[in-house]
């Protein structure tokens, strides 16, 4: 199969490459663009390992093809630290709370709970844990991401109000 | 100076040693996708190697025909058994002493066995390819049930008979069958039975414990690149014991020990999944010698899950005799153990059940037997410890269901029973009936402590309400006291009678101290989440008064680090945790004669305190660690060589006990099957502890585990083999929504025997938390007149369950 | 898990796509979010040689609602439905639903086009439409028709729609004010498909039942929308009695299979208990 002529904007960077059009986002970004924090973890879109951001909604990307990405916005947990390369809040707040162990699920953990708190930026516990629902994780127990995200939503809530 | 105000607490303190909840320094990395896990490795000229699958589980290979695939674009080999035949290495050890085929040799044994091995310029080219492999099969009788192989006349093994068809030996003794892989016995058979056959109680019981697979969100993989101008190979991959795959690489390739570079990276989750020797490992190692390229193999999810590593799949038959008043008086267990078409588990050699023989549990049985018999079928290779010490959460199981058994035989409460049968803290260290001797314990102070926080007799009171007003048709709910008490064997172990392929199960601990005053150290064992750059850190900080922020801890890499058996059966902390230790109490030793040469007073004249050494009675004059490393390395010191650094191999001389006391209080949708958990309480002794907060998210994670396992997670077949849970949509593991918060408690009893008191946690809420789930489940129906039902308790079976009691009439 | 290679095609209209669809036939499938088709792609249980997408067509998008009628473009998110106040406020049994699909991710992505066009009987969306009463809109070669919901499913997989048709609406009759509506789920976990599932719509008038819809799904190779169970309760006061004679009738209808989920007599009995909640809560929702 021919390949295509892509081209992404990925962590606020346009970028391109030649792919075949069944080449999967989560292969595009890993072997391509060599941007690894997405993970494969179970491929049939059940465990959000692979979790980026794109065009603004929290995507699984080993269920989407490089070509249906074609033009978009993607933000992966890479694009999620601070410019000075210290960690972003909710990063931080992981780190904080214990809410990793093994690292395999956490990039796309991340970049799940930024989307979510850009739409519910005061969740409660409950809906922390229906709107996480779409990550799988086998180390943690998920209490102390829970933990992690209600902390990192009251930082960045108290950090808006200051700036106000 | 500035730290002269500072008192010892506050020295203490900054050195963010034993007992702090230190940051995990791990997580500046992974916070930012910065892991390095083998699928992240990248090299030039590196191919990808892919799987074509027997569709069956068991068939005949009579000819594979790979043309059509060698025509697709990119792909550069198509390896069978038939290429690495003349190179011996069609066939691979198994770490439980059998032989596995890393290709098919004339036939499969179940359903997903490697049959070709396809290399290609990308897993694009090598998926393509892999459907264009054409292979004949001719389709055997499949065997799934492990009594029916015992009976049968299907030789699933060839090489288990001889000539005349006659069972052969195995490597742990005579076959009565030849799918039969060996039988393994500890304890009194015929005592045993006297007490039972003359007992006031006897409870019977049998008991299935599904097969399981440990899962870790990672899957398997490798990447191996030999260089053919140095003959050097390096293989890296998802090892949760590098050295000793190392070793096995060595022996069966031939290529010497020295040539031989194996790098476990960042590994993403294990769980005793990546344990055992893979045919993707080896055929990565042969793609890269044949080519003469890097070679990458990652399994995908649906690989994981049927073909590498199960867990379980133990039929138990227990007997326990007591007395009127429930003094148990001996034990009796006999277990089927399916362990598919390989002995592939991963147990010490004198241990082909693993430590089974901890099935007497946290209770004085003064009399116990126990028979294993392994048995081939048709179903994957596997039966590692999964999230346990080898076999330890069968054994709980076992033990913590016979106990709810005998006291539904007795009328008492279990909790009662469980409290008149414990081991007492003074019978420490204690001798079991089946062989071990326990280090330390104190019992009753932990379970006392459960019931006081959970409100045990309210709990009771509650739940005989719920069962009154069910009765009177005012609620179509019932709860579930599940009660737990367990005792953990780990720290496999001391090579007296713990080995693997003959490889001792010591570990090792390398400390260098750099002159500036930080330090390096390298251990044997290779964390996959647990955090070991965090918590041995801490450990060097408390010996030796470096703080733990100065000191860089490095695994993982068997051309650097220290030979060591590796990480699982929760044996880091209690061996390589010891080994770093005593390797810090080494360089403390020589930093005390260097002490004391520069304050001028005798060797014994100085005393360690927190980070320096005073000199005894004059606490104004000292040289801290930092001064001592400068000078250790850079002062000319008479009798005392430069340098400062240390290694030491620990060989435990005794295993290590951990023990805890877990309550789950569940409500249960009779109607539809399905539980609710309302709440769960998890005290844990794992002796001193080094760090709580990640001793916590173990406990956390080891629970979720054990909740998937109880109530869903199974590895299932068809009567034809078929693998009917391959994917994450029907294999378990469940989702922060389906999780409770857990209430986590403690009490420490330090082990004696290990130089800072530790015993290891990490699988102790798994071992613990299984039985607990379950026997909330059951204990709902205890009321209803249920004496066993077997796990999974998915909705289906706990529907079935209230069905058969008459509830939905 | 690798799909087999495709040329992919992404047209600017319905047109454009149709005439990719009408060019290569058999080989050709459209893909909306592709959360059913891009697994079966990558399990090479689907070949597909033209993936045609849907993404840039405008008119496949948007929700409007009309007094009497709901539109919805074909594709229209989960997401999207959740997240529109007004198609609460209209149906409010669609967002009930779409949050028991999948998980958030797959929400995002996943469309109410290709939740009932692909004929997947796991899928909610279609029992769903049937209890509503909603139509189909599918254009093809020949122009546009629409076809009932409750019409629309021939077998697993196999759907009123031909070849080169594609489904560009979905259009919901508004329930009448005060209609009691419930969408009841039983699974294994979230991101699995019902063990049972069931929407029911109830109307009354002087605690007497004037309308009633219940469609069930995940219990046969199609949704089943039973008409003996709604009339069991019509005219009825949704009393216990008119509740089980409407649970039996369904029952009777219903065709699971056994699955890793549970044999066929579990599912049985959990559907009637599922359905019986949906009863109960629509009942307690409806006013007048």
């Amino acid at each position: 199969m021919s390949k295509m002529h892509v081209k992404l904007k990925v962590n606020g960077r346009e970028v391109e490459g030649l792919a075949e059009p069944r080449t999967l986002l989560i292969h595009f970004l890993r072997e391509n663009l060599k941007i690894t924090g997405p993970h494969i973890g179970c491929e049939t879109s059940h465990c959000g390992a692979c979790t980026v951001d794109l065009n603004g909604k929290s995507v699984k990307s080993c269920t989407v093809f490089v070509a249906q990405a074609q033009e978009a916005e993607i933000t992966t947990v890479e694009g999620l630290a601070n410019d000075d390369g210290t960690l972003g809040v909710i990063q931080e707040m992981f780190r904080e709370h214990h809410g990793l162990q093994c690292g395999f699920c956490t990039p796309g953990m991340i970049t799940r709970a930024h989307r979510l708190l850009q739409e519910n930026p005061s969740p409660t516990e409950e809906e922390v844990r229906f709107g996480m629902a779409g990550n799988l994780c086998r180390c943690t127990g998920y209490q102390n991401i829970v933990k992690s995200i209600m902390a990192a939503s009251d930082q960045l809530n108290a950090q808006k109000e200051a700036a106000e | 100076m500035k730290d002269e105000v500072q008192t010892p607490e506050d020295r203490a303190a900054g050195l963010k040693g034993m007992g702090c909840s230190r940051k995990r320094v791990e997580d500046v990395r992974f916070t930012q996708g910065k892991g390095n896990y083998v699928d992240d490795i990248k090299l030039d000229g590196m191919l990808f190697g892919d799987f074509v699958r027997s569709p069956y589980a068991h068939a005949r290979v009579k000819s594979i025909n790979s043309e059509e695939a060698m025509k697709v674009p990119g792909v550069v080999a198509v390896i069978t058994a038939a290429d690495l035949e003349p190179l011996g290495l069609h066939w691979m050890p198994t770490l439980a002493g059998d032989k596995q085929m890393v290709l098919a040799d004339g036939k499969v044994l179940f359903q997903g066995q490697e049959v070709a091995f396809v290399v290609a310029e990308d897993r694009y080219a090598a998926a393509d390819a892999v459907e264009l492999v054409e292979v004949e099969y001719e389709e055997l009788p499949v065997i799934v049930d492990p009594f029916e192989a015992l009976k049968s006349d299907v030789v699933l093994r060839e090489d288990t008979v001889d000539e005349n068809g006659k069972a052969t030996d195995g490597a742990h003794g005579p076959r009565n069958h030849p799918n039969h892989i060996f039988t393994w016995e500890a304890g009194e058979e015929a005592e045993t039975n006297a007490v039972i056959d003359s007992a006031e109680v006897v409870a019977e019981e049998t008991m299935y414990y599904h097969r399981t697979h440990p899962c870790p969100l990672e899957t398997c993989g490798s990447v191996a690149s030999m260089d053919k101008v140095t003959g050097k190979l390096t293989l890296w991959g998802t090892f949760q014991a590098p050295h000793a795959i190392r070793t096995v690489v060595s022996l069966i390739s031939g290529i010497a020990e020295h040539n031989i570079r194996v790098i476990s990276p960042d590994i993403g989750g294990g769980f005793g999944n990546k344990v055992g020797a893979y045919s993707g490992y080896v055929c990565s190692v042969v793609a890269s010698i044949v080519t003469g390229r890097p070679v990458k193999w990652i399994e995908d999810r649906m690989e994981n899950l049927m073909t590498t590593a199960f867990a379980r799949d133990y039929w138990m038959k227990g007997k326990i005799s007591a007395t009127k008043e429930g003094k148990i008086t001996g034990l009796h267990c006999h277990v089927t153990a399916d362990h598919g078409g390989f002995d592939a588990c991963a147990d010490p050699t004198k241990f082909p059940a693993g430590f089974m023989n901890i099935c007497t549990g946290s209770y004085d049985i003064p009399t116990a037997y126990l028979a294993v018999d392994g048995v081939y079928t048709n179903k994957a290779p596997g039966g590692v410890s999964y999230r346990c010490s080898f076999r330890v959460t069968e054994a709980v199981y076992f033990i913590e269901r016979m106990i709810e058994v005998l006291a539904i035989k007795l009328n008492m409460d279990a909790a009662e029973l469980r409290r008149i049968n414990f081991i007492k803290k003074e019978q420490f260290p204690y001798q079991s009936a089946l062989g071990w001797e326990y280090d330390s314990g104190d019992y009753h102070t932990a379970w006392d402590k459960a019931m006081k926080a959970v409100d045990y007799d309210g709990l009771r009171a509650e739940q005989a309400q719920r069962v009154e007003d069910f009765k009177a048709g005012k609620t179509r709910s019932l709860m579930g006291i599940g009660l737990s008490f367990f005792t953990e064997i780990v720290g496999a172990g001391p090579v007296k009678n713990c080995d693997i392929l003959g490889l001792g199960m010591f570990d090792s601990c390398e400390i260098r101290i750099h002159p500036t005053g930080s330090a390096i150290a390298r251990l044997g064992t290779i964390s996959q989440g647990q955090g070991h750059a965090t918590t041995f850190s801490q450990i060097i900080a408390s010996e030796i008064g470096i703080p733990a922020d100065d000191i860089t801890l490095e695994e993982g890499d068997t051309d650097t680090a220290p030979y060591g058996l590796g990480t699982y059966g929760s044996r880091s902390t209690p061996v390589a945790g010891a080994a770093t230790a005593m390797a810090a109490r080494k360089i403390r030793a020589k930093a005390q004669m260097i002490a004391a040469y520069l304050l001028e007073v005798h060797d014994d004249d100085v005393e360690f305190d927190v980070d320096r050494f005073v000199v005894k009675g004059a606490p104004e004059r000292f040289k801290t660690m930092k001064e001592i490393a400068f000078a250790a390395y850079n002062q000319a010191i008479p009798g005392i060589e430069p340098g400062l650094e240390a290694v030491s191999y620990y060989d435990p001389p005794n295993m290590t006990y951990p023990f805890g006391a877990y309550v789950c209080v569940m409500d249960i949708d009779v109607d539809t099957g399905v539980p609710d958990i309302r709440r769960f309480y998890a005290l844990d002794d794992c002796g001193t502890r080094i760090n709580p907060m990640i001793i916590e998210g173990q406990v956390h994670g080891g629970l979720t585990e054990a909740l998937a396992v109880a109530l869903g997670q199974e590895i299932a077949y068809d009567e034809m083999g078929n693998v009917k849970t391959g994917t994450l949509m029907d294999f378990f593991l469940p989702t922060a929504w389906e999780v409770p918060n857990y209430e986590t408690d403690y009490t420490v009893t330090p082990s004696p025997h290990h130089p800072i008191g530790a015993k290891g946690v990490g699988e102790s809420p798994h071992v613990g938390g299984v039985p607990c789930f379950s026997n909330a489940v059951q204990d709902a129906f205890r009321a209803f007149g249920l004496t066993h039902t077997n796990m999974p308790h998915d909705h289906w079976r706990i529907w079935k369950t209230a069905n058969d009691l008459g509830l939905h009439d | 898990m690798i799909p087999s290679g495709f040329e992919y095609h992404r047209p600017a209209d319905v047109a454009g796509a149709l005439s990719i669809l009408q060019e290569h036939g058999d080989d050709a499938r459209v893909i909306a979010g592709g959360h059913s088709l891009i697994p079966m792609m990558k399990l090479r249980m689907a070949d597909v040689d033209h993936l045609i997408d849907l993404q840039d067509i405008d008119a496949l998008k948007g929700i409007s609602i009309g007094t009497d009628e709901v539109t919805i473009g074909a594709m229209v998110t989960q997401h999207e439905l959740i997240e529109n106040d007004a198609l609460a406020q209209a149906v409010p049994i669609i967002r009930e639903a779409a949050l028991v699909i999948a998980d958030p991710q797959v929400r995002y992505v996943g469309t109410i086009g290709g939740n009932v066009a692909n004929g997947d009987p796991g899928n909610d969306m279609p029992g769903l439409m049937q209890c509503l009463d909603a139509r189909f809109e599918l254009v093809g070669p020949d122009g546009t028709r629409e076809v009932p919901a409750r019409e629309f499913y021939e077998a697993a997989y196999f759907t009123a729609r031909e070849d080169e048709e594609i489904l560009t609406k979905v259009i919901i009759p508004v329930p009448a004010a005060g209609t009691g509506q419930a969408y009841e789920k039983q699974k294994r976990k979230i991101g699995d498909y019902a063990t049972a599932a069931s929407g029911v719509m109830i109307q009354t008038e002087g605690g007497v039942c004037t309308a009633a819809s219940i469609a069930m799904t995940n219990l046969a190779d199609t949704p089943i929308w039973c008409e003996a169970a709604s009339d069991a309760l019509v005219g009825s006061d949704l009393g216990d009695v008119a509740c089980k004679a409407a649970v039996a009738a369904a029952i009777d209808a219903i065709e699971p299979v056994a699955d890793n989920r549970g044999p066929v007599e579990f599912k049985k009995h959990v559907a009637g208990v599922i359905l019986r909640r949906a009863i109960d809560r629509a009942i307690a929702r409806a006013s007048n």
